[in-house]
């Protein structure tokens, strides 16, 4: 095997090598694709998020229309304000409800948005001002046994 | 009668002391012979020629096996985890299990164990053939240091290829899943990229896997080198030297990565 030969087989496997990395990143990792397209951002607090998350997607009558970008907790009020990515070719009414759902009993979180029927849009950096938040199944149980006894002492 | 249970006492004591010592000393020779090979890099990447080789040799030649036990890992992964995901009614989250199984643990582990197997074993055969047929010691003659020549090569030749093979090994995993997955199973292909591409971020799962295979590749190539040098130089010597490469570096990779694993993901969302 002379040098040149050599040479070009490492070539060609530092280069596939490389290519696998990048693959990884890319079509795996979603590397790209997550600011690729152009977007806004708009805020929106919720009384409790649930098992919400970051990169989480945002739906608009099942469509994805961006991510979540972060979420945090306003000491103020205690509230979770959580900041939508969406994309640029989308607009939504002033009046738009934010809530937060869960895609079957074990799929993932994410944000919908329905839309209201005022003419002014959300622009970069506005507040959702309905939103909905996440149902917590302990929640509702506990009410349920809640009212049950209740029914119970009244009889 | 009690004296001969005392020499015997003293004779295991001796045993034991000499085998813990002898432990120790090897220890301190491996470190102080990686110390040297590591500031003997230069030599490696001044005459790149000798590196280009060895990373034929150890890279390029060991391509056939990597891709061939990717494709398969990930074809059976795909076939396993679709049962059991199945029963939850979640067969579409297929993309993202083995995606993550892949580029976290079995890609750079099993890449690691194949790599010490068919490249490890044969820097330590080499190596300790060139010991045993003097070649090391004639280099010394010349005033050529066999570890700047014939060591630091092979060690950055092995370095640089493995993260590069468990790369390609996690990408022809997920490419097998794929196969399995969507093509004869049937799972719907945007669900699988989708699910694949939403769980797995870049950071950190994919670069964690690349620090795993290196710390691997920097492993597997210092064991290599190291017992192929420290081999005792016979024909039986340079037998149980390519043994003891194998079973070290298994057993190395194993408990590096147990280690990493507990450090890299301690409250990733698991």
């Amino acid at each position: 095997m002379n040098r040149s030969a050599i040479d070009l087989w490492v070539g060609i496997f530092v280069t596939i090598g490389l290519g696998a990395i990048l693959f990884l990143g890319l079509k795996v990792g979603n590397l790209l694709t997550l600011d690729r397209t152009p977007g806004y951002r708009l805020d929106a607090s919720f009384d409790n998020i649930g098992g919400l998350k970051a990169r989480a997607p945002v739906k608009a009558a099942g469509v994805v229309v961006g991510r979540v970008e972060s979420i945090r907790l306003d000491t103020k009020t205690y509230e979770a304000v959580v900041t939508l990515r969406i994309n640029q070719d989308v607009a939504f009414s002033k009046d738009t409800i934010a809530s937060i759902n869960t895609s079957g009993l074990l799929g993932e979180v994410y944000v919908g948005l329905d839309a209201g029927g005022d003419t002014a849009v959300l622009m970069n950096g506005d507040r959702i001002a309905k939103t909905q938040s996440a149902v917590v199944i302990e929640k509702l149980i506990g009410q349920f046994l809640f009212d049950k006894a209740s029914e119970g002492a009244k009889k | 009668m009690s004296a001969e249970l005392a020499t015997g006492v003293f004779s295991w004591l001796r045993r034991l002391g000499a085998t813990v010592t002898g432990a120790i000393g090897k220890l301190g020779y491996a470190t102080r012979f990686m110390i040297a090979v590591l500031l003997l890099t230069h030599h490696a990447f001044r005459r790149l020629h000798l590196t280009l080789r060895e990373i034929y040799f150890a890279g390029v030649l060991s391509l056939v096996i990597i891709l061939m036990s990717g494709l398969f890992v990930g074809m059976v992964l795909s076939l396993q985890g679709y049962e059991v995901l199945n029963r939850y009614g979640a067969g579409e989250q297929l993309g993202i299990m083995v995606a993550l199984s892949l580029v976290r643990e079995l890609g750079p582990v099993v890449a690691g164990l194949l790599f010490a197997s068919r490249a490890g074993s044969a820097i330590t055969a080499e190596i300790g053939l060139m010991k045993t047929t003097e070649q090391l010691a004639a280099m010394e003659m010349m005033a050529v240091d066999p570890v700047a020549r014939v060591v630091a090569p092979r060690f950055w030749g092995g370095v640089i290829s493995m993260p590069l093979l468990a790369a390609l090994f996690s990408a022809m995993g997920i490419f097998g899943a794929y196969i399995v997955g969507v093509r004869l199973i049937g799972i719907d292909a945007g669900a699988f990229w989708g699910q694949m591409q939403a769980g797995v971020s870049f950071w950190p799962d994919v670069t964690n896997g690349i620090v795993k295979s290196l710390v691997f590749g920097f492993a597997v190539s210092l064991i290599s080198v190291f017992e192929g040098y420290d081999a005792k130089p016979t024909a039986e010597g340079v037998s149980s030297a390519t043994t003891r490469t194998v079973v070290i570096s298994s057993l190395a990779i194993l408990a590096l990565d147990f280690v990493m694993t507990a450090f890299m993901f301690r409250g990733v969302g698991v």
